[in-house]
């Protein structure tokens, strides 16, 4: 979800009461499962097109550098080179301009250098030529003299003073003075008074935390073949999360009509954010104008590390005053958040998620959005909520264990509810937080012994979710069976989905149902999958588009009747006269209906077309057992539970996966996962080796229990799930830790020198 | 770049003596390919040693021991239960290395001229007192494990020479292997520490024992003095605390990505303890 998209959701009463349901909340088999495992799905990597060249980019091997000059005529000079581009080759009409109101030239800045290189993995150039291997050797001949420049690459040695400044005059107006040009955006909300908050307390308890960038790893790199013509007519394909912000982007840094270029999304091999944006589109496109010829352009993982955006890295401080009864009487955050070389830190939404799972009468919370030397931090699940929790929760954690609390009656009591006015500003609808706890409570994991050198942790999640722009077209055919054609790339089952919401509508069977995710020139706007958005916003835009077609067949049979339309009701798959006063009709089914649609009136489609903000927020609820090895400081997690709130889960096998998923990313976030950077400001791990996702055997059996508590936002109650099941993770594993190794772990990842030496620390060694 | 695949370790001598640039030898191909991948060598020639006859054999030496072809793969000799029960820690060392699709590839002729530091398998042969057949332009010469590796990414190998055959000692009576490493994760990792022992014992007396290390210095060394430390004693803890102490002390590891020299000097300790443990367990059974 990008940082200008956010706005507080407004609710709504969209929720069909007393739905019984016949499609919805079974678990057929996924659509999209045969290609997948045959090998026939068409991933990024896959699209080729006559005549084909191969891109290659030249990247900096420098943290920060002035870029004196290019010399690429070496390179274009080797046989096989049809083109090199470097930034001369872009738009010049975007203008830089402070925080987030610079986006595009910020995504123009990054896709390709301008003056300054800043941060090893940054493009320079790139290449076209005829194949990978020549485009290899041509990136090596292009000679380029650098300046190299001093470099920062942590957060808060980026604050300090006597850091270098990447640009100055990026900070936009939101910024206090006096503070380093580095610090581009600030953040504060909250409401009551933490002084007299923390003054009520019996106990107040105040840390400090880190955590570190980590990356999406997904497990398809970014790949895309693009065409583009002198005519500025293009064709792109790409793996994307979102096509028509592909649209936009390329269209906006090439100077092209955005309507000429039209952008289809392949098959996709995870996102989870980081797909959200684009890094080697606009420079395949840039070389096919040039060389006015398809250019394939491929990263290598070692190129995703660099080059690709990681979530942020933060240094946070919290301060947490509670009664000896578990009331928390005041809570106060700072977040300072890295987010590479550009602005847009999520800071913010790691200070208003921070608190959100509690009702508070006084809570304060500052962001901090800070520029480093390092890659454009993009989206990654949920972003910045996991790490306010992990702070959050350690502290309330602690609060807990010197005040011998149970750690879920004090989550229970001091829990938002319907009506509690959240820590960042609106009122809360229907949520279903509670229903999390106490049944993380209910749950035998609870209660399970543990066995010694093992400890149990617990945290609670939150994520707003989100709606957004969205366009849905469903078509029949002559058969009664439907075509849906979404603009939402399938991140996480939602073809599934789609077509059970539709199915339930329609009253045909789901693999009558073919999903489609359209391309940019076949239907509406639509935003990117983000937000935990496309079950909710495109289910519900589905389920519209399929009642104007049930709208139309019941048209269709009151005029062959000759009865008043609205006398004619749909069930399970039939129009029906709707009592006796109607008429005495045999039931017609819809394949009845489409057999004659052309000869009654024309095709039957349906189509919806809306930005709905009834996106229902979610909280989730962990449960962590972790084993610790206390000579190796190795960590073992034995036990999960996740319990989320689903709203409804339309799909549940999907909706379990996600839980997992969040779970599984989470776990490594928490023990292994960082980017490390060396004094020379070079990323040190740019490959699966040391930069350590959990392998399967890492994990355990992940348990999930899917609590439906309905959102009034969405016809059948739909949350979004995707996100929130990785807010807990980070902080439930670190409570878990922290009580298996005897320390309070505040630096993430608690990888096993970072928990030897925590024990050295603390036995006074 | 060419590739060629000789039908004997002659031809393939002679191949890599006539051929300009850089030369690789590729069996399983399992560090070589990687590398070319990633842009790190480009070789001018490549020869697949794998056609050569008998390179894929496992064969029972006349002294009792093992002659294991060059191009054998992890997953073979995982498979050999004879050869897993003279010297199960050796098997599983190898074992270790990479997924289920690399152990069908990777040999331990590669693992150890590969040159890496953390190789699994290198401090278990050396512990085992493997040595090598190398051959080359000037015939053949047998060189112990420990003595292949010079530094990373460096070997003893003059230029045209190649490993040939690798032999393991005979078992005997009373004798047991293990290797443990550690790793953040539990597989598919590459070693922060490796400990390799081998031991033999005459009733619960150790009469003999080499302890080998990985990751902690330039190459996979043999600690002599930890091997000492536990010679002749039962393995109680005094022995044990020894045996740690010794391994700590033959460390010179460096502080990177993967650890630091405090927790490598830490780690080796506790697992030449560990360690010991399994294979004086496995040796006082096999007597």
């Amino acid at each position: 979800m990008a940082l200008d998209e956010y706005k507080p959701q407004k609710g709504g009463d969209e929720l069909e009461q007393g739905h019984a349901f016949k499609y919805v909340g079974t678990r057929p088999d996924r659509p999209d499962g045969t290609d997948k495992v045959t090998g026939r799905a068409r991933f990024g990597a896959d699209i080729t097109a006559p005549g084909m060249l191969h891109g290659a980019i030249l990247r900096s091997p420098h943290a920060h550098a002035r870029i004196v000059s290019i010399d690429t005529a070496k390179a274009e000079a080797l046989d096989g080179v049809k083109a090199v581009v470097t930034r001369a080759d872009f738009s010049d009409a975007i203008q830089p301009a402070p925080g987030m109101a610079g986006e595009m030239w910020n995504v123009l800045e990054n896709v390709m250098a301008g003056d300054k290189a800043l941060y090893d993995g940054h493009a320079i150039a790139a290449v076209a030529a005829t194949s990978a291997l020549t485009a290899r050797d041509a990136v090596k001949l292009i000679e380029v003299t650098y300046e190299v420049l001093p470099h920062v690459t942590d957060v808060d040695a980026a604050m300090a003073d006597d850091a270098p400044v990447i640009r100055d005059g990026t900070a936009d107006k939101s910024v206090p003075p006096g503070l380093h040009p580095n610090v581009v955006r600030y953040h504060q909300s909250g409401h009551g008074d933490v002084a007299t908050g923390f003054a009520e307390a019996d106990l107040v308890i105040e840390d400090s935390f880190t955590t570190e960038a980590t990356h999406q790893g997904y497990i398809e790199p970014h790949a895309c073949l693009g065409i583009l013509g002198g005519d500025g007519k293009g064709e792109l394909w790409c793996c994307t999360q979102g096509h028509w912000n592909v649209q936009k982007i390329c269209a906006a840094l090439l100077d092209l009509e955005t309507s000429q270029l039209r952008v289809t999304a392949s098959e996709i091999g995870g996102g989870f954010g980081g797909k959200t944006t684009v890094f080697i589109e606009p420079v395949a496109l840039a070389l096919s104008r040039k060389a006015n010829k398809p250019v394939k352009l491929v990263m290598s993982r070692a190129e995703v590390f660099r080059a690709t955006g990681p979530t942020a890295s933060t240094s946070m401080d919290i301060k947490i005053g509670m009664n000896k009864d578990g009331t928390i009487t005041a809570a106060q955050g700072v977040f300072r958040a890295q987010g590479g070389a550009f602005p847009g830190a999520p800071m913010e939404f790691t200070a208003m998620c921070a608190f959100a799972p509690y009702n508070l009468a006084n809570v304060h919370q500052v962001g901090y959005d800070v520029m480093t030397n390092r890659p454009k931090q993009a989206a990654y699940r949920a972003p910045g909520s996991p790490m306010a929790a992990f702070a959050v929760e350690s502290v309330i954690d602690e609060l807990c264990n010197q005040l011998g609390l149970d750690p879920l009656e004090v989550r229970l009591k001091n829990a938002s509810r319907e009506g509690t006015r959240a820590s960042y500003g609106p009122k809360f609808q229907r949520i279903g937080l509670v229903e999390t706890i106490e049944a993380a409570m209910a749950h035998p994991h609870y209660s399970a012994p543990l066995e010694p050198g093992q400890g149990r942790g617990i945290s609670c999640g939150f994520w707003f979710n989100h709606g957004g722009e969205t366009s849905v077209t469903l078509a029949l055919s002559e058969d009664g069976s439907a075509q849906i054609m979404v603009g939402t790339p399938d991140i996480g089952g939602s073809r599934s989905s789609m077509a059970l919401m539709a199915a339930e509508v329609l009253g045909i069977p789901y693999e009558n149902i073919r999903v489609t995710v359209a391309d940019t020139a076949s239907l509406g706007y639509n935003e990117v999958s983000h937000g935990s958005r496309v079950t909710y916003a495109s289910g519900l835009a589905t389920i519209k588009a399929a009642e104007a077609a049930v709208r139309e067949l019941c048209r269709r049979a009151a005029a062959k009747w000759g009865i008043e339309e609205d006398a004619v009701y749909w069930e399970d798959g039939y129009a029906k006269p709707s009592g006796p006063n109607a008429g005495d009709f045999e039931p017609l089914h819809i394949s009845k209906i489409t057999r004659r649609m052309g000869a009654t009136g024309g095709p039957i489609n349906g189509h919806f077309e809306a930005t709905p903000e009834g996106a229902g927020v979610s909280f989730a609820t962990h449960i962590v057992d972790a084993e610790v090895d206390p000579e190796t400081g190795s960590t073992k997690v034995v036990r999960y539970t996740v319990v989320q709130d689903a709203g409804k889960a339309i799909h549940p096998t999907y909706v379990e996966g996600q839980f997992q998923g969040g779970a599984a990313q989470g776990i490594g976030w928490a023990l292994n996962e960082e980017y490390i950077y060396g004094a020379d400001g070079r990323l040190q791990n740019a490959g699966f080796l040391d930069y350590r996702i959990p392998v399967a055997s890492d994990l355990p059996m992940i348990d999930t229990v899917i609590v439906e508590v309905p959102n009034p936002g969405h016809p059948y109650g739909v949350r979004g799930v995707g996100e929130t099941s990785i807010c807990p993770p980070l902080a439930a594993i670190a409570n878990a830790v922290s009580a298996a190794a005897g320390v309070r772990m505040r630096n993430l990842p608690m990888s096993p020198p970072r928990i030897l030496a925590a024990l050295e620390e603390q036995s006074g060694g | 770049m060419r590739y060629l695949s000789p039908a004997s370790f002659d031809d393939a001598i002679a191949q890599a003596a006539q051929a300009p640039g850089v030369t690789r030898f590729l069996a399983g191909g399992t560090d070589v390919l990687v590398q070319m991948r990633a842009d790190i060598v480009t070789p001018d020639t490549l020869i697949d040693i794998k056609k050569i006859p008998g390179t894929h054999d496992i064969a029972r030496a006349p002294d009792g021991g093992w002659t294991i072809g060059v191009a054998v793969t992890g997953a073979e000799m995982r498979e050999h239960v004879d050869l897993g029960a003279d010297w199960p820690g050796l098997v599983e060392a190898m074992d270790l290395i990479g997924s289920t699709q690399v152990q069908g590839r990777a040999t331990l002729t590669g693992n150890l001229c590969n040159a890496s530091p953390a190789a699994d398998s290198v401090p278990a042969m050396i512990a085992a007192g493997v040595t090598l057949t190398v051959t080359g332009p000037e015939g053949s010469r047998t060189v112990a494990a420990e003595d292949i590796p010079t530094g990373p990414g460096q070997t003893s190998l003059a230029r045209g020479e190649l490993v040939t055959a690798v032999h393991i000692p005979p078992r005997g009576a009373g004798g047991g292997d293990a290797y443990l490493r550690f790793i953040p994760r539990t597989e598919m990792d590459i070693a922060v520490v490796g400990c390799g022992v081998n031991l033999t014992v005459e009733g619960d007396t150790i009469t003999a024992a080499r302890v080998a290390l990985g990751a902690v210095a330039p190459t996979a060394r043999l600690a002599p003095q930890a091997a000492s430390a536990i010679i002749g004693t039962t393995l109680d803890d005094a022995a044990l605390d020894a045996l740690a102490a010794a391994a700590s002390a033959a460390c010179a590891p460096i502080d990177d990505k993967r650890g630091t020299v405090k927790f490598r000097t830490h780690i080796a300790g506790v697992l030449a303890r560990r360690a010991a443990k399994i294979a004086y367990d496995r040796a006082r059974k096999a007597q």
